[in-house]
C-alpha cells in the first residue's frame, strides 16, 4: 500500500488546476474573476497543506525519490508567493483576453506544481520531470498573446532555448549516471563525495573496485548541468534569451518567470551541487576549481546585469537584466556551500520574491492604464499616484539593497557568507555591482519624482491588484526590519545538507 | 562480429544524422531522421534493450517523425519545394557541435565507467515495467500532467480563434 500523505500538497494543487480548467466549461465567458480568485485560494490552502503534511522526516517512495524537507517547504513557499502575486496582479491581462481565460490560471498552476515537485525532488528522473512540468506551461504562457508579435516571438524564443537547455541538462544528467550508476542523488553525492575526500582530483583510467573511478566524464558530466540549469536561472553567459523573453511576456507571467522558475532552479542547483561542492572546498581537497568556476560565473553575471541595466530605457528589459544581475549574487550564496549559504540563499529568494513581484505587478498596472512601457513614462508618477510611486521607490530600493529594506538584509547574508567561505574578492566586487545597481535602480525614482510631465494617469489598482501591492509592501518592509523568523526557517532549511 | 554491426549502425547514424542537416529539401531532411532514428533502435537492440528499441520505433519514427511528415505534407509552402534551411552561422555552428563532439569523446574515451553488475536478461521489459509501477510510479504519474498540460499549451496556441 503506498502512502500518498507527503504528495498531498502537490495533488491537491493538481487537482485544483483541473478544477479551474472546467470552470471554464461551466461558469460565464464574460468573467475572469470565478478561476482567478480559485486559483489564488488554491494556491493559500496548497501553502497550509505543505507545513500540515511536511517535515524533515516526511519522504516518499522506497528510496526517498521525493522528500517533503524543510528545504523543499522553505522554496515552496516562495514559489507559492509567486505564484499567488503572479495570480492576483493578472485580473488585469486575463481580463483583455478574449479566449482561454480558465486555462490561463490552470497552466499556471501546472508550472506551480512543477516547480514543487522540482524542488522536492532527491532523484534525477523526478527532478528532470518535475523541471519540464515547470517550462512547458510557461512557454504557452509567455506566447499566451497570440496576436501579439512580441509575445509570440517570445514564446518561440523561450520554447527554442529551453528546449535546447533540457537538451544540454539531459545529456549531463544521463553521463552522471552512467558514471555513478545511480540516479539517486544522496548516492551520488556520496560516491563523488568520498572519491574526491580520499583520492583527490585526479583523473583516474584503471578505476578502482567500490568507488566510481574519477574521469573527465563527471566534470563534462557537471559541466553540462551547470549549464542547463543556468539557463533556466539567466546567469551569464546563459542569458541571451531572457531580455526579449521578459519583455515579450504578459507581465504577471514576466514576474512569475523571474522569482517562481528562479526559486525552483536554485533550488535544484543547490540540491545536486551543495554537498559535491562540499567535498570540493573541504581542507583535504587540493583543488577546488568547481567553486572557483561558479564564482566566476557569479561575477560575469553581476557585472554583465548590473552594466546592460543601465543602458535600458524599457522598463521590462530593465528590470530582466536587474534580475539577471540578482541571480548572480544568488550564486554567490551557492557557492558558499555552507549552512548559513544556503540560508542566506533561500532569504535572499524570500525577500526578492516581494520587491520584484511588486515592482512587475506597478509595471504592469501602468501599462494596463497607459501603454507605455518606458522608464521615462514614469515622470510625474509622485504627483499623480503618490502611493504607487512610493511603493516602487521601496521595491527599486530593496532590489538595490538600501537598508532598511529586505533586499539589505539579503543582500548583507549573502556577503557574510561568502566571506566565511573565503570568496572576499566576490563580495568585493558585489558591493561595486550594488553600487552600479544603485544608479539603474535609482533613476527610477529620480523619474518619479524629479522630472515633471503633463502626466494626468491616476493609477487605481484593482482590488487583486492592490492586494498584490499591499503584500508585497509589507514583506519589503517588514522582513527588512524583523528578518529573524524567517532567517531561523531559512537556516533551518539547510539541515537537509551534509554540512 | 557485434562490433561490425555496432560500426556499421555507428556509421548510418552519423551519415543520416548529417544529412539530416546539410539536405536542401526539407522533405528528405525528415525520410533521413527517420532513417537515423530507425538505426538508433537498432542499436538498441544490439545492446539488449529491447524495450528502448521498441519504444524508440513506436514513439520516434511511429509518432514523431510521421508528424512531421504531416507537418511538412500539409504545409502547402513546404512540400517539394527547396528552402532556406541554413543561415550565415553554419560555420561557428559546426565548429561548436565539432568540439562539443570531441570533447565528449575525448571525456568519455578517457573516463572508466563502472560496468553494472546487473545481468541482462529475456526480462529487461518485465523489469522496467516492475519499476515504473513502483520506485518510479511518482515520475511516470507527473509525465501524466506533463502530457495534459502540453496538450492544454498546444491547443491554445494553435487553435485559430473565431470572432
Amino acid at each position: 500500500m503506498i502512502n500518498i500523505t507527503p504528495l498531498i500538497p502537490e495533488l491537491f494543487l493538481l487537482v485544483m488546476a483541473i478544477v479551474v480548467l472546467m470552470l471554464d466549461l461551466f461558469s460565464s465567458r464574460r468573467t475572469v474573476v470565478v478561476p482567478a480568485y480559485v486559483s489564488m485560494a488554491a494556491v493559500i490552502i496548497t501553502g497550509f497543506l505543505v507545513f500540515k503534511f511536511g517535515g524533515d522526516a516526511v519522504r516518499w517512495g522506497s528510496n526517498a525519490i521525493f522528500v517533503a524537507d524543510s528545504f523543499s517547504q522553505f522554496f515552496k513557499v516562495i514559489i507559492l508567493g509567486a505564484a499567488f502575486l503572479a495570480i492576483g496582479s493578472s485580473f488585469g491581462t486575463a481580463d483583455r483576453m478574449t479566449h482561454h481565460r480558465g486555462e490561463f490560471f490552470a497552466l499556471l498552476l501546472f508550472s506551480t506544481v512543477g516547480m514543487m515537485f522540482l524542488v522536492s525532488a532527491k532523484e534525477l528522473i523526478l527532478l528532470y520531470v518535475g523541471l519540464e512540468l515547470t517550462t512547458i506551461p510557461l512557454f504557452v504562457l509567455v506566447a499566451y498573446q497570440k496576436t501579439n508579435r512580441a509575445s509570440s516571438e517570445a514564446g518561440l524564443k523561450y520554447l527554442i532555448i529551453g528546449a535546447a537547455s533540457s537538451a544540454i541538462l539531459l545529456y549531463g544528467l544521463s553521463l552522471l549516471y552512467g558514471y555513478t550508476g545511480t540516479t539517486y542523488l544522496n548516492e551520488i553525492a556520496q560516491k563523488t563525495a568520498v572519491y574526491f575526500l580520499s583520492h583527490g582530483f585526479i583523473p583516474n583510467a584503471e578505476g578502482t573496485t567500490d568507488l566510481v573511478g574519477m574521469g573527465p566524464a563527471f566534470s563534462v558530466a557537471l559541466m553540462m548541468i551547470i549549464a542547463g540549469l543556468t539557463f533556466k536561472l539567466a546567469i551569464v553567459p546563459f542569458h541571451m534569451w531572457a531580455p526579449d523573453v521578459y519583455e515579450g511576456a504578459p507581465t504577471p507571467i514576466t514576474a512569475f518567470l523571474s522569482v517562481g522558475s528562479k526559486a525552483a532552479g536554485l533550488a535544484a542547483i543547490i540540491r545536486i551541487f551543495d554537498g559535491m561542492l562540499y567535498a570540493f572546498s573541504h581542507d583535504t581537497m587540493p583543488n577546488d576549481s568547481w567553486g572557483t568556476m561558479m564564482a566566476v560565473l557569479a561575477a560575469v553575471t553581476m557585472v554583465a546585469g548590473n552594466i546592460i541595466a543601465i543602458r535600458q530605457t524599457n522598463i521590462k528589459r530593465m528590470l530582466a537584466y536587474s534580475s539577471i544581475a540578482q541571480a548572480g549574487y544568488i550564486l554567490i550564496g551557492v557557492i558558499a556551500a555552507s549552512k548559513l549559504g544556503v540560508a542566506s540563499c533561500g532569504f535572499y529568494m524570500f525577500a526578492y520574491m516581494f520587491a520584484n513581484m511588486g515592482a512587475f505587478a506597478i509595471v504592469g498596472l501602468y501599462a494596463e492604464k497607459t501603454g507605455k512601457k518606458n522608464i521615462s513614462d514614469f515622470a510625474g508618477l509622485s504627483k499623480t499616484s503618490p502611493i504607487i510611486a512610493a511603493l516602487m521607490t521601496m521595491f527599486m530600493l530593496s532590489l538595490a539593497g538600501i537598508p532598511p529594506l529586505a533586499g539589505f538584509m539579503a543582500k548583507y547574508y549573502i556577503f557574510a557568507a561568502a566571506i566565511e567561505a573565503g570568496y572576499t574578492w566576490l563580495v568585493i566586487l558585489a558591493l561595486l555591482m550594488s553600487v552600479v545597481s544603485l544608479y539603474y535602480y535609482a533613476n527610477v525614482v529620480r523619474i518619479m519624482y524629479m522630472v515633471d510631465s503633463d502626466n494626468k494617469h491616476h493609477i487605481i489598482p484593482s482590488f487583486p491588484a492592490g492586494l498584490v501591492l499591499a503584500l508585497t509592501g509589507i514583506g519589503v518592509l517588514l522582513f527588512g526590519i524583523l528578518p529573524q523568523s524567517i532567517l531561523d526557517m531559512a537556516y533551518k532549511t539547510a539541515s537537509s545538507f551534509i554540512f | 562480429m557485434e562490433a561490425y554491426v555496432f560500426y556499421l549502425f555507428a556509421f548510418i547514424i552519423i551519415a543520416s544524422g548529417i544529412a539530416v542537416v546539410t539536405m536542401r529539401n526539407i522533405f528528405h531532411c525528415a525520410l533521413m531522421l527517420i532513417f537515423c532514428l530507425f538505426t538508433v533502435a537498432g542499436l538498441y537492440v544490439l545492446l539488449s534493450a529491447e524495450f528502448l528499441a521498441v519504444v524508440q520505433v513506436l514513439l520516434y519514427v511511429g509518432a514523431v517523425a510521421i508528424l512531421m511528415i504531416f507537418a511538412i505534407m500539409l504545409t502547402s509552402r513546404l512540400a517539394g519545394r527547396e528552402v532556406q534551411l541554413s543561415n550565415e552561422q553554419t560555420f561557428v555552428g559546426g565548429f561548436l557541435a565539432l568540439v562539443f563532439a570531441l570533447g565528449i569523446f575525448y571525456a568519455v574515451n578517457a573516463t572508466y565507467f563502472v560496468p553494472s553488475d546487473a545481468v541482462l536478461g529475456r526480462e529487461n521489459s518485465l523489469a522496467i515495467g516492475k519499476l515504473l509501477m513502483t520506485e518510479f510510479v511518482l515520475p511516470f504519474e507527473v509525465i501524466s500532467v506533463l502530457l495534459l498540460a502540453a496538450l492544454i499549451g498546444a491547443i491554445i496556441i494553435a487553435r485559430r480563434e473565431g470572432n
